[in-house]
């Protein structure tokens, strides 16, 4: 079993009129079974309503399942005397920068989780140092967040997830909010977590470019999960994405349409370098 | 008609050690009906130049005209001024209240104390504009999808009438579809009005794709003001200035370096494709 596995899970939402009294059910998440291993890099992609965010919050407790099971390393995430070990175990990482810090200080905001988990001062304060290390924001660590640029914010919040030794971090859309380097600051970060420290990464995003190192990628529409592969093999599938209210790099993109008109390239090219090869070849 | 800015500065903390120059000497004029792209990082002070283009903000020094009337002169009307430049702000559906879809579009001009046929009128050639369908109207905005929500929040502006619309990052946080979906409805609502557009983007690609002028801003200071083509051949300046141009571009750059004759100056995906075919034909 991997860090984080769900078999069959399924989510209702009870929506409610203002008397409150039942006004329908929308089933958000449709039967998904996933399994996650542990040092993977997973994307998952959808259009808005498509259920990744609510998926997402199952797979640290925030919401529990309908139907279906959903482990945290081995633990159901049902079980409520393991709630603060699964909350431990798998952080998230939200889409709005200025909702998730809560410290003066960053260094005490990144302070705040070891600090609830009981950990001794000291330790606290190593923890701290590494964690502003591994998303380069150690030199900021006595500056206060409110004068942080967006990404160097979500970066913080990245490092108060890291700072709790967690096993999986969970990132909800975080680049949603920000600049064009905000955001390859923030991709930075979390790439070196996954290759560096080998933590489990599992992003969310409506930015193409961003996974496209992910070695798994998920498409969820209408709550289920409606194609699986590598970016390689989801990228390939320029109609079908297109479909899904998604689309594929820019790189992509260009490459399917010089093929569409008649030039011999290979389909899910992904990099600039990809391309300029292929075409290299061409003479 | 036209919108003015002579010389306008805009200052905070003035006599304290901490004051920043938010505007510094922007001039500028934003002839009738142009698609007009703002980029900048966070913080560069894009945010704050299009508020003082409705009077919401008061330059330090300099000033605005509008329709060749400077906006800051007491027999000025503001409240006219904002109903002829209307100004859709980030994450706009978060202003939404009201009980209706309708009744919410209907706010705006209901306010310019116009009768209520007048005002039911507009809404709905709003609602038309933004391409909801009727069956909308009378649903809670709340209960609409995101895309939906932000097209009703540009048609509560659009009710207004106004001359200028400027739009502050209208794709933020949106899927593929639904970015393509708003930025071609402000397209098509420039082409079908001649209403003049100022479209604030973080996206280089997307500004590529639509616009005919771009003004980048850096520390406050109107960096460039051309279009896009020649804008975006300053690469290096705008890398310095925390932007980029669009992806093709760095294609055609690589191509270019690998000693094919491309024109790198490109910036659409149908152009690039144009331009590689061109090349490689002639092999």
């Amino acid at each position: 079993m991997g860090i984080i596995k769900t078999k069959n899970v399924v989510f209702d939402y009870i929506r409610r009129n203002e008397e409150g009294d039942v006004e329908g059910i929308t089933t958000a998440v449709k039967d998904v079974s996933m399994d996650i291993q542990e040092g993977d890099f997973i994307a998952i992609l959808g259009h808005n309503g498509s259920g990744k965010s609510t998926l997402a919050k199952h797979f640290n407790a925030i919401l529990y399942p309908t139907e279906g099971t959903v482990w945290v390393n081995g633990k159901d995430t049902t079980d409520d005397s393991k709630l603060w070990d699964i909350r431990q175990e798998a952080g998230m990482v939200f889409q709005n920068p200025d909702n998730q810090i809560i410290g003066q200080v960053v260094e005490e905001d990144v302070g705040f989780g070891p600090e609830n988990m009981g950990i001794p001062t000291r330790e606290i304060w190593e923890r701290v140092e590494e964690s502003l290390k591994a998303v380069g924001m150690y030199e900021y660590r006595k500056h206060s967040p409110n004068k942080l640029s967006g990404g160097q914010k979500q970066r913080v919040s990245i490092a108060g997830v890291i700072a709790m030794h967690p096993k999986c971090i969970i990132l909800d859309e975080p680049t949603a909010m920000l600049d064009p380097n905000g955001r390859k600051e923030v991709i930075r970060a979390v790439r070196a977590l996954n290759d560096v420290e080998r933590v489990t990464v599992i992003l969310i995003t409506h930015y193409m470019e961003e996974i496209i190192y992910a070695n798994k990628v998920f498409v969820m529409d209408a709550g289920e999960i409606a194609m699986e592969g590598t970016p390689r093999e989801i990228f390939s599938q320029v109609e079908k994405l297109k479909q899904l209210r998604l689309e594929v790099p820019k790189v992509t993109l260009l490459a399917y349409e010089l093929k569409k008109s008649g030039l011999d390239l290979p389909d899910g090219i992904l990099t600039t370098k990809e391309l300029a090869d292929a075409l290299e070849q061409k003479g | 008609m036209a919108l003015i800015l002579d010389h306008v500065t805009y200052e905070y903390g003035t006599g304290t050690e901490l004051k920043v120059k938010a505007l510094d000497d922007i001039n500028l004029v934003i002839p009738d009906g142009q698609f007009i792209g703002l980029i900048g990082h966070t913080g560069s002070g894009k945010s704050t130049l299009v508020q003082h283009l409705n009077g919401l903000i008061k330059p330090t020094s300099g000033n605005i005209y509008y329709n060749g009337k400077d906006i800051h002169d007491e027999d000025f009307s503001k409240k006219e001024l904002r109903s002829k430049v209307g100004l859709v702000f980030q994450y706009p559906e978060h202003q939404l209240f009201e009980i209706d879809v309708f009744s919410d579009v209907c706010f705006g001009p209901k306010n310019l104390g116009l009768d209520k046929k007048e005002v039911e009128l507009r809404a709905y050639q709003a609602l038309k504009q933004v391409g909801l369908e009727d069956e909308y109207f009378y649903q809670s905005p709340f209960d609409l999808s995101g895309g939906q929500k932000r097209r009703v929040a540009i048609a509560g502006v659009l009710a207004m009438k106004p001359e200028v619309l400027i739009l502050d990052e209208p794709t933020a946080g949106l899927d593929p579809k639904g970015r393509d979906e708003i930025l071609g409805l402000v397209s098509k609502l420039r082409k079908e009005t001649g209403m003049t557009i100022i479209l604030v983007s973080h996206s280089m690609d997307d500004v590529a794709e639509y616009v005919d002028r771009i003004l980048v801003m850096n520390k406050g200071r109107l960096m460039f003001d051309d279009e896009p083509k020649k804008v975006f051949s300053h690469v290096e300046e705008l890398e310095s200035m925390g932007l980029a141009a669009p992806q093709v571009t760095y294609i055609m750059m690589e191509l270019k370096k690998r000693g094919y004759p491309v024109d790198t100056n490109v910036i659409t995906i149908s152009e690039a494709a144009k331009e590689i075919k061109r090349v490689w034909a002639s092999k």
